[in-house]
């Protein structure tokens, strides 16, 4: 009897499966070529037409106006450039000090949220419920045209000791000024901190080895402050105080905390914080009591028992909408442009767009910095995030 | 999202979507599909662009989009306002989102060339002052070093003031805002020490303010600002129209012209006057416009000297006088070249 063996049919070219499929990625990536560079192309030859000046020479040229504040020496003879790097730090400033502030903030009032007392729950709750309802822009306006213009004028400064001043120009507190033989203070201050990594390490294997345990971080405190107190007093004091004075229509010298930058980073920290408590509390409610009881059932406290056993659980759900929360501040730290703070929006993607008139390359700089800022912070938070994450065996 | 920022990513889309060669040669007969212009003002600045209760905007920035609509239409009502900041206003122009600027800009050479515009003409000589509150004591602007200073965001004004300060070894702090309504009330907060601005601004900023009476405006004038009507560049056409409007306003003031006496200058038996109002020639038509658009201007909007009175001038509340803006026979700086 014959067998017969069948070969499947081998199907023509066009009607491969595996060939189609890539020929349909190569078209379409083609299309999405095409059409950008169609984009490209278009916008070139408009602006050429309308004659506005386009390219990124503006860059070098000198900017002529001045900024409200500036974390790097600037002046009116600076150049675009320039402007930009002061903006983006301006933008970076705030949103690392409001995500350090909304973080703190946000973790005790999560916790407090879920205190057994009630005073404390309902007023976690009160605050969780009104500033994340109120649109944060409203926040903003509320710190800024409400409270803070409501300060008095420097003459009538409210003052503390004659060295902290507030009035409605900003904060004046006291600035540092660093004398020659400073750095054996920041010296003695690292070799604490390097003292502090051994100590922790070797307490730590001490208690897994035999069980008993050692008070490292009161001992690392006293390292942490002692060493460096020695070395500022060995050394003859290298620090002075310079102290903010009137002069003429503004206080001189000092550091200034602004009422653009009070307002923008106190709705920022306060509105984001509202949400980072929220997660904070579904992430402690999402590990089962069981682990409360398991631990209680140990001997653990329940200080020890939330340090140890609840929030190192908590995390793996915190973290990624963590995530999420920190690039939203970042992102609406742009609404400074609002209030007048020069931030990377109203400064560059603002002032600097009008003055050239290059709106194009400006919006696109300015957009793409946000975009990396917040793919690095993405990437970090993941980094972290794989860390932290349940590892299954 | 904040106002302008969306006004530059429409910008960004509008200029990465539309086609080549959509607007040369071709703004007036959009202009007359639509049925009426599309003018930028300024939004509030009484005397230039100021829309009351009713949302009726009146000034001269506006009364010059009025005499366009005039010109074109026949009839001046036809025209839409659209309100815009500082910031926004030139990029509203370059994308064709209005068909003229009206907004006290400063005719300056950069936006004349970089930014891709032409300014028609100067409806308003002005300079840049300083307005500070009595109770500082100061007299003159020389002594504003280590002063606190409210300017408004992305205008010439930011520049001159910082080159004035750098020019005079002083020190400032700029407080930067989107509108110049923000800036007068941070000044009447004591947020900052000095509001600076072209005059004109500072005097209309001044009778807003609750106690204008304790505010002076320092003699110092810092700067030439020029203030006019823009246009895109590439359509000569509607540059044209949109200048010779202007020009026949002074014009009519010189030639004794005004929205009253009109209908009986056309009787006169001046030649000048017979050309510009349409009786005799056609320099009207010239334009592509009716050959009497000239004198449907005088009628509906006025002369020059009757918009700045009824504006900013006697007849208003700022109480400005002519000045640099007096007609060139009057000792002011105010020529038109002549109808011919």
């Amino acid at each position: 009897m014959a067998a017969y063996t069948l070969t499947p049919a081998r199907p023509s070219f066009w009607n491969n499966p595996e060939i189609r499929a890539i020929a349909f990625q190569i078209v379409a990536l083609a299309a999405t070529v095409a059409f950008g560079y169609y984009l490209f192309e278009n916008t070139q030859t408009n602006l050429r037409r309308l004659g506005i000046a386009s390219g990124f020479d503006f860059l070098s040229s000198s900017s002529g106006f001045g900024i409200l504040q500036s974390l790097i020496p600037y002046s009116e003879t600076s150049s675009y450039g320039r402007v930009f790097w002061v903006a983006l730090l301006n933008t970076l400033l705030v949103s690392a000090l409001g995500i350090v502030l909304a973080t703190l903030l946000g973790f005790v009032i999560g916790i407090a949220r879920l205190s057994k007392n009630w005073l404390i729950a309902k007023l976690a709750l009160t605050y969780i419920e009104t500033f994340r309802n109120i649109p944060l822009l409203l926040q903003i306006f509320f710190w800024y045209f409400a409270v803070l213009r409501a300060m008095p004028s420097p003459r009538q400064s409210l003052s503390v000791g004659e060295a902290v001043f507030l009035n409605i120009r900003g904060l004046y507190l006291p600035a540092p000024q660093l004398q020659p033989g400073f750095g054996w203070v920041l010296a003695a201050l690292g070799l604490a901190l390097v003292l502090v990594a051994i100590l922790v390490r070797w307490a730590h294997r001490r208690q897994l080895g035999t069980g008993r345990q050692f008070p490292a971080i009161s001992v690392s405190l006293a390292l942490l402050l002692g060493l460096p107190l020695l070395a500022f007093w060995l050394t003859g004091s290298p620090l002075v105080w310079q102290v903010p004075e009137l002069h003429g229509f503004n206080f001189q010298g000092g550091l200034a905390i602004i009422p653009e930058m009070a307002s923008l980073l106190l709705a920022l920290s306060i509105y984001t914080a509202a949400f980072i408590a929220e997660i904070v509390r579904a992430g402690i409610q999402a590990v089962s009591h069981g682990q409360t009881e398991a631990s209680f059932s140990l001997g653990l406290n329940p200080s020890l028992t939330l340090r140890l056993i609840i929030l190192p659980q908590a995390l793996r759900v915190i973290i990624p909408p963590l995530t999420s929360q920190y690039l939203n501040l970042i992102k609406n730290s742009s609404l400074a442009a609002a209030i007048g703070y020069p931030d990377l929006v109203a400064a560059f993607a603002g002032t600097v767009l009008n003055q050239t008139g290059q709106a194009i390359e400006c919006i696109a700089i300015t957009m793409a910095v946000y975009l990396t800022i917040s793919l690095l912070i993405s990437l970090l938070m993941n980094g972290y995030n794989r860390r932290v994450a349940l590892v299954e065996r | 999202m904040n106002g302008r920022t969306l006004t530059a990513t429409l910008v960004t889309t509008v200029l990465l979507a539309t086609t080549s060669g959509a607007y040369a040669g071709t703004t007036l007969n959009a202009v007359k599909e639509r049925g009426y212009v599309k003018c930028g003002v300024s939004d509030g600045l009484p005397g230039f662009s100021y829309a009351d209760e009713k949302g009726k905007f009146s000034g001269i920035d506006v009364d010059l989009c009025h005499a366009v609509a005039a010109a074109v239409f026949g009839d001046s009502t036809k025209v839409k306002f659209t309100p815009l900041t500082a910031k926004e206003r030139f990029t509203a122009l370059q994308t064709g989102e209005i068909d003229v600027l009206s907004r006290n800009s400063t005719w300056t050479s950069s936006r004349d060339s970089a930014l891709g515009l032409n300014f028609t003409g100067v409806t308003y000589y002005d300079g840049q002052g300083f307005l500070v509150n009595k109770k500082l004591g100061v007299k003159s602007a020389k002594e504003l070093d280590g002063a606190t200073v409210c300017v408004q965001a992305g205008t010439t004004t930011e520049l001159n003031l910082s080159d004035y300060f750098r020019a005079h070894k002083m020190k400032y702090t700029p407080i930067t805002y989107d509108k110049s309504d923000e800036s007068a009330k941070a000044l009447e907060a004591g947020r900052c020490d000095v509001l600076t601005s072209d005059q004109s601004q500072l005097y209309a900023q001044r009778i807003k303010l609750a106690k204008p009476g304790d505010y002076v405006v320092l003699p110092e004038v810092i700067s030439k600002e020029p203030l006019g009507p823009v246009v895109r560049h590439g359509d000569d056409d509607w540059f044209d129209i949109v200048k010779w409007t202007l020009f026949v306003m002074v014009d009519a003031e010189e030639l004794g012209i005004d929205s009253k006496n009109v209908e009986e200058m056309k009787k006169s038996t001046n030649p000048d006057i017979k050309r510009m109002l349409g009786v005799e020639g056609d320099k009207g038509k010239d334009f592509g416009l009716a050959n009497d658009w000239m004198a449907v201007v005088v009628k509906q909007v006025g002369n020059y000297g009757e918009i700045f009175a009824r504006n900013v001038g006697k007849g208003s509340p700022l109480q400005i006088e002519r000045g640099l803006n007096a007609l060139w026979t009057q000792g002011g700086l105010q020529y038109a070249p002549p109808v011919r």
